[in-house]
């Protein structure tokens, strides 16, 4: 069979299995087909692509030339323009170690660690001050950048926080016991946006005098803290699909109660966890963006403020789309990664 | 302590307090000289209107997505999971400003309104519609800047529901699709050689099977569309946590205020899940009786 025949026999199977198919299948194609060539139109072909923002308000297309003004105040907020180089740097680095994870030979301690250096090298490179680098202050961090922090860093804090709630929740102390459920129950029950405004508005009140905790690290604790409950509850589902064979077979070898836990309980309850640890973990990136309401000028916070320029009203669909397919790309590579995973560790290799 | 020295006020007075500032929707009558109490009782009822009417519309979504999105017709399927594909990876908070950003850069003037038959107008303004007020059916008639008389959905309301239930119907059409997986091939094969048809076996014999595996995960997800209706406060929409978030602001009792949000919620989701459990487990009892 050759390839015009093989897909004739595809189309006919998934396209046009009956009349009332067919029908269906050509009418939903020619909606297709217009909503692509629409599309197309609007973002290539009426499209302005150079001039000012009265010459893009006369065309009705998509305005490029706005996006390349504001691309840079989007992507890296107010950082100094001078050490633009940082953040690129911390986004490459980014990217790069997101795609090393993919490789199957790599899973294991040592990318953990890599993913632990990556957020210290995020935040030495944004941060400044040390080695001959010049001093940023959190206020200025802004874009991208600021996202990939708050997700990288909410991330190694919440998994940990996590493991430790959910041992506790287990745990034969009853005042343990209730405090880890007490505090995964009343996170997991309130929006992200009233733990955010706890951090920004009510914790400095009960600060001493003379200590400032700046914004950032205010927001990033409770992002920790959120995430943390709702990781807890993954992992919880990894403990409770572990036998109770287990724990007896490691207590008659001898093993004391921690050791059960970290050396049979927990490598094997994780494991089988993987994959909603990613979606939980996906879930914390797109949830970065709540930091805006308490003006943090994380990616999409730094496009809400590109919009508020003057001579650039009116381009808010361009800049959402731009940082649409930005947050697209790395949550769906994040969920590409968990399927990926999924796959691979269904089929228990021992 | 230290909430003295900065000349924090605390304790609950400020309820009784005049609250001075409008509301844009109100489901009952509320003036701006009427208390904080007041004001937050207004808010905690749009939530729960925008929660319940989320709700219904993202679980008919999901239903309609999943079921579809199993459809034999190879362009069908694909369009529904091209959706869910777009709305899951994507945060809520931008899908909501762009919701919001259409109707403000896409729609027309008030006076240039798209009509459907001179009784429903589509604008910035929002969608104006015929309704029944005051013993007489009234249609919206332009007059000045603004439409007058009729029902109204204003465009924070539109898009705050828009963003939700488009968000969280898909999260819903993935459960409802992995539900109608979990059941076995010899269930539709049994169906099929009874001569059902195709929606009849879906109807009849598939989805009431899957919603035993269907229900813990989608009461998780009503729950979700539930806490994120408080994105509310971002497009601004007069939420609870919009109208607490005022009260913040203009009288600086945050400790209260944002004690009040954290308990007015918490309450909500128990409240919710200790429902939705004795649904699901009466549900579960009969399954067990069959």
């Amino acid at each position: 069979m050759n390839f015009g025949e093989r897909s004739g026999l595809w189309m006919k199977k998934n396209l046009f299995s009956s009349p009332k198919e067919s029908i269906v299948s050509i009418i939903l194609g020619s909606i297709i087909f217009a909503a692509i060539s629409k599309l197309l139109n609007w973002m290539l072909l009426s499209a302005t692509w150079t001039g000012s923002a009265e010459v893009c308000r006369a065309n009705s297309g998509f305005c490029w030339p706005f996006l390349w003004e504001k691309m840079s105040l989007i992507l890296f907020g107010l950082y100094p323009r001078e050490y633009l180089w940082r953040p690129i740097l911390t986004v490459i680095a980014f990217v790069v170690l997101m795609f090393m994870s993919f490789d199957k030979k790599r899973w294991g301690l040592n990318l953990l660690i890599n993913w632990l250096v990556l957020g210290f090298w995020t935040l030495f490179f944004l941060r400044g001050g040390m080695f001959g680098l010049h001093y940023i202050e959190s206020d200025s961090w802004g874009g991208l950048p600021l996202t990939l922090l708050l997700f990288t860093f909410g991330l190694l804090g919440a998994y940990p926080l996590g493991i430790f709630l959910a041992l506790g929740r287990r745990s034969d102390l009853i005042i343990i016991k209730w405090i880890c459920i007490g505090f995964i129950e009343l996170i997991r029950g309130v929006p992200l946006i009233s733990v955010l405004f706890m951090a920004s508005v009510l914790f400095p009140l009960f600060l001493p005098e003379g200590v400032v905790f700046e914004k950032y690290w205010r927001a990033q604790i409770a992002f920790i803290l959120f995430m943390g409950a709702y990781m807890a509850e993954v992992v919880r589902g990894g403990l409770q699909a572990i036998s109770k064979g287990q724990t007896e077979a490691a207590k008659a070898l001898g093993l004391s109660s921690p050791q059960t836990q970290i050396f049979i309980i927990l490598p094997q309850a994780l494991r089988i966890v993987i994959p909603p640890t990613v979606s939980t973990a996906i879930g914390l990136f797109k949830d970065t963006s709540l930091v805006l309401i308490i003006a943090l000028f994380d990616l999409l916070g730094s496009t809400k403020s590109a919009l508020k320029d003057s001579s650039w009203l009116g381009f808010s669909v361009e800049a959402y789309v731009f940082v649409g397919l930005i947050y697209y790309f790395f949550c769906s590579s994040l969920s590409r990664l968990s399927r990926k995973m999924e796959r691979e560790l269904s089929v228990v290799k021992r | 302590m230290s909430l003295e020295k900065q000349g924090v006020a605390t304790g609950w007075n400020f309820l009784s307090q005049e609250s001075g500032f409008e509301i844009g929707e109100t489901l009952i009558e509320y003036w701006s000289d009427e208390t904080y109490l007041k004001a937050l009782w207004v808010g905690l009822l749009n939530t729960v209107y925008v929660a319940l009417i989320g709700n219904v519309l993202a679980v008919l979504v999901g239903l309609f997505i999943g079921v579809f999105s199993m459809s034999p017709n190879w362009m069908i399927s694909r369009i529904c999971r091209f959706y869910v594909e777009i709305a899951r990876n994507i945060p809520l908070l931008l899908q909501l400003f762009f919701w919001y950003s259409l109707f403000n850069e896409l729609l027309p003037a008030v006076d240039q309104a798209y009509s459907l038959g001179d009784m429903v107008f589509l604008s910035q303004r929002g969608l104006k519609f015929p309704w029944f007020m005051a013993g007489h059916w009234e249609i919206p008639t332009l007059s000045g800047f603004d439409f007058t008389g009729g029902g109204t959905l204003t465009p924070e309301f539109l898009s705050l529901i828009m963003g939700l239930v488009f968000y969280t119907g898909a999260y819903n059409a993935e459960i409802v699709r992995a539900g109608i997986e979990s059941i076995p091939r010899g269930q539709w094969e049994a169906a099929q050689s009874l001569g059902l048809t195709r929606i009849q076996m879906l109807i009849k014999v598939i989805i009431p099977q899957s919603m035993q595996v269907a229900i813990p995960p989608m009461i998780s997800q009503l729950l979700n569309l539930s806490k994120n209706s408080s994105l509310a406060v971002a497009i601004g929409f007069p939420d609870f946590v919009t109208i607490a978030n005022t009260t913040l602001n203009q009288t600086g009792q945050a400790v209260e205020v944002i004690s009040l949000i954290m308990i007015i919620y918490l309450f909500m989701s128990l409240s919710t899940s200790f429902i939705a459990n004795l649904y699901h487990r009466s549900i579960a009892h009969k399954g067990a009786e069959r």
